[in-house]
């Protein structure tokens, strides 16, 4: 139950993107179209998962080991050799793959998504399998605000909007009013669970 | 380098201030700038911090930039980047544990600022150590004011209150004008709006300030700003283009393969019939 309720909790109430504020430039850079905002959380989805399977272990070496305040720097570089990794992994054996997901990943190395998501599994002190949910949670979550967000800026195109405020300053706007609605789950989750 | 002799050591400095502003004109580093700005307080912890890292980055990769190869130089950047923050971490945690407490997880998160690791692939890596040094001065004071100024609006209107600290010294505008408990907005029989401060607050101010930044650099026919950091363009031929870190990566077009080609065909004829 409990793992369920991390993971809810990282798709709707903490969701990475629209309260954690974790993950912004590809929010609004990658949300233009329905099919590239899919691949892109796809790719994070699959990015988060790996980090979290990896980084786990490591930590505990580290801790174990007296180097705790090695932590970011550890963190970041098996993130950055593991994007590379992967995508050159997918590039020469799942090439479908790869041409859906792969193109995005070099926009991963260096996404506070992925390195807020090990950091903060660290933080919360969760376990190898909560951590695994997290993930899950983060990535689900991720995907569905840069989805819904989508579906709002393909509709946004053709609209007439005063000049000085098209491109970037009403896709923030809209971002607002979609950071609103996900307001409303406040406090949902551990009513339901009574944590 | 020829060309770097003939730029100006003042104009590296201020440029970063005003007309390239990271945060406002470059649109660099979004996520702690929504993020923290909640409160001056912690706007200002966050920019001198990043200003840090980023002086002293900037400084030791320019300093090896002819020994770094190119192809391995992104990972090398993320070291030394990655190293300066855990010395920032570190401090912090040390001697300001409250700042530590309210910027929590984005203290470590400045390893993954797309300002620091863009002016190391944009300008460090290409000039000599003083430039750069200035170059880093001058867009962390520019991050820094960007930060304050969200920061300043946020929270006035949020929560009635300004937070006029660095450091830990300093006062706040309730303390002020001695209202305890009560804030600046309550005295001028007004209501804060609460979600200035929520996660809402932070998009909004952000868009509404790009908004009129763009206003006046179209009155100079400059062009509007532009998201710098990950962005995922088309350009004329349909390929995609990935900016990322100041660097841009061309993405050749993904061949549709025969088949779909095919059904696509027959679906326009179908239509057309």
């Amino acid at each position: 139950m409990k793992l369920v309720a991390i993971m809810l909790t990282t798709i709707f109430t903490q969701n990475f993107v629209l309260s954690k504020f974790l993950g912004i430039c590809p929010f609004l850079g990658v949300s233009k179209k329905k099919d590239t905002a899919i691949g892109m959380s796809g790719a994070v989805l699959f990015v988060m998962l790996l980090a979290t399977i990896v980084c786990y272990p490591l930590n505990l070496i580290l801790t174990k080991n007296g180097f705790g305040y090695l932590q970011t720097l550890v963190f970041i570089l098996v993130i950055a050799s593991l994007v590379q990794f992967v995508e050159i992994t997918m590039k020469k054996y799942m090439k479908p793959l790869y041409s859906a997901l792969g193109i995005f990943l070099p926009l991963i190395t260096t996404n506070c998504a992925v390195l807020g998501l090990v950091t903060l599994n660290v933080q919360e002190g969760y376990n190898f399998i909560e951590s695994i949910f997290n993930a899950l949670g983060a990535g689900l979550g991720y995907g569905l605000a840069m989805i819904m967000f989508s579906g709002i800026r393909e509709r946004m195109e053709g609209n007439d909007i005063p000049k000085f405020w098209q491109g970037l300053p009403i896709t923030l706007v809209a971002a607002a009013l979609i950071t609103c609605t996900f307001l409303g789950f406040t406090g949902v989750i551990e009513n339901m669970f009574g944590a | 380098m020829a060309e770097a002799a003939k730029r100006n050591p003042v104009k590296e400095l201020t440029k970063g201030i005003v007309k390239d502003n990271p945060v406002l004109r470059l649109v660099l580093g979004c996520c702690p700038t929504l993020a923290i700005t909640t409160s001056v307080e912690n706007a200002i912890g966050m920019g001198i911090a990043a200003t840090i890292v980023l002086i002293l980055s900037n400084i030791v990769i320019s300093a090896l930039r002819k020994v770094i190869p190119s192809r391995v130089r992104i990972p090398c950047f993320i070291v030394v980047i990655a190293a300066f923050v855990s010395m920032i971490q570190l401090l912090v945690k040390a001697f300001a544990p409250s700042l530590d407490a309210a910027l929590g997880i984005y203290l470590p998160l400045i390893v993954v600022n797309c300002i620091i690791l863009g002016r190391a692939e944009a300008f460090a890596s290409k000039n000599g150590i003083a430039l750069s040094a200035l170059d880093g001065v001058g867009m962390g004071i520019g991050f820094t004011l960007a930060l304050v100024l969200m920061a300043i609006i946020r929270e006035f209107f949020g929560s009635g209150n300004l937070t006029l600290k660095v450091l830990g010294f300093g006062t706040s505008l309730t303390d002020l004008f001695g209202l305890g408990d009560s804030n600046v907005l309550s005295a001028l029989h007004m209501d804060p709006i609460i979600i200035f401060i929520l996660a809402p607050g932070g998009f909004f101010v952000y868009g509404l300030l790009i908004a009129l930044i763009n206003l006046l650099g179209r009155h100079q026919g400059k062009k509007d700003a532009e998201l710098n950091c990950c962005n995922v363009m088309e350009d004329a031929e349909g390929n995609l283009v990935l900016v990322a870190d100041g660097k841009t990566i061309v993405m050749p077009k993904v061949e549709t393969t025969p088949q779909i080609k095919k059904v696509e065909a027959e679906g326009k004829e179908a239509a057309e019939a």
